[in-house]
């Protein structure tokens, strides 16, 4: 019995075939990082009657059919406008209820009173391309950010990070609850400093 | 003749490989583990926009695509060059849209029915009009959370 005893299987081709799984499972690989601009849409529902905005406070940005730009009525290169947009939202020119403590802009009384009435209206063309839009709204997005950022570093210096990365943390799935709830309220603070008014107006038609 | 073969003691042994397949196994694994298959075929030309100011997008099941470009060029014979709307794995019009956001909203788990995302996936090359209307679609359905997926880079190289 002792003789005969059972022959071991012939594992070398093992290495090939897990070779071969490996391979396959490589080439499929898309190690999927998707991220983007979030963005919340206006509800349908009409409001019976909007609330009067004063001009002033409303920072225009159109991006036309040939993607030129023209902030508050001028035209502008993109790599002009996150400077442009930061100027305008930290303007601060208001006066007694509605001043700024801790805006820090030139107080141009033909600009925005503070950050909570300052809204930035983004318009385009039918036949803007969306590249282009997509630069503008990154350059938006980046204003809101260095200013957040400038607060939350003020406000929190003891925690060693900016506004973005805190909300990243924040979002993230692997940050324990406590500290969730350690960050919340800060963030939560800065964000109402600056809140995101950036409204995406209905394109108009292209003419001519 | 065999006297000749005899190998020198001072030889070094051959390298052991016996642990080769479970080296390779662990990266099979990882790899397994790491994979996201693609569920639908893109039938779009897909290159996003860049942009830096960007966050995660939230985890996939709460999470619906909407993909829009130029046909790729095996349907565009078919289709034409003009920019389209990919709802799973068909090419669709603008209206169909609201009817496919209703329909993955009923498919999810309740408890996700109101935290979920339409992420647009849109070729760079694509004209705002389509957009907006999908948008206005979206807003139709009270689909409002949206996002616009771009890729990691400056915005510069969304401007020629």
């Amino acid at each position: 019995m002792a003789r005969r005893s059972s022959q071991e299987v012939n594992a070398g081709s093992m290495a090939d075939i897990a070779f071969l799984l490996l391979i396959f499972f490589l080439v499929t690989t898309t190690i999927e990082t998707d991220s983007g601009i979030n963005r919340k849409l206006p509800p349908m529902d009409e409001m019976i009657d909007p609330p009067i905005i004063k001009e002033r406070n409303i920072f225009t940005v159109v991006v036309n059919k040939n993607n030129q730009l023209l902030v508050e009525e001028k035209p502008m290169n993109i790599s002009d406008i996150r400077s442009a947009a930061i100027e305008f939202l930290d303007n601060g020119a208001g006066q007694g209820e509605e001043a700024c403590g801790y805006c820090k802009g030139n107080r141009d009384p033909s600009s925005s009173d503070n950050p909570e009435k300052a809204i930035i209206s983004l318009k385009n063309d039918r036949e803007t391309s969306y590249k282009v839009y997509i630069a503008v709204q990154n350059e938006l997005v980046a204003a809101y950010n260095d200013l957040r950022n400038r607060e939350f570093s003020i406000l929190y210096p003891s925690i060693n990070m900016s506004f973005v990365e805190a909300n990243k943390k924040y979002s993230d799935p692997r940050t324990s609850l406590s500290e969730k709830q350690k960050l919340k309220p800060m963030l939560d603070e800065v964000k109402a400093m600056y809140p995101q008014k950036l409204s995406e107006a209905e394109p108009s038609k292209t003419n001519s | 003749m065999s006297k000749f073969k005899k190998k020198k003691s001072g030889d070094l042994p051959p390298v052991n490989t016996a642990s080769l397949p479970d080296i390779v196994f662990m990266l099979l694994f990882f790899f397994m583990v790491a994979t996201v298959m693609r569920d639908s075929t893109l039938m779009v030309t897909n290159a996003l926009p860049a942009a830096d100011q960007i966050q995660k997008l939230d985890k996939k099941d709460r999470v619906m695509y909407i993909y829009a470009g130029k046909p790729s060029s095996r349907y565009m014979d078919k289709y034409g060059t003009q920019a389209r709307i990919q709802l799973n794995d068909k090419f669709a019009s603008v209206s169909e849209v609201g009817a496919f956001v209703l329909a993955e909203r009923a498919s999810k788990r309740q408890e996700l029915q109101n935290v979920l995302t339409t992420a647009l996936k849109v070729d760079g090359e694509t004209n705002m009009g389509l957009i907006s209307d999908i948008k206005q679609e979206l807003r139709k359905v009270n689909a409002l959370k949206i996002n616009y997926t771009t890729r990691v880079g400056e915005y510069t190289q969304n401007i020629d």
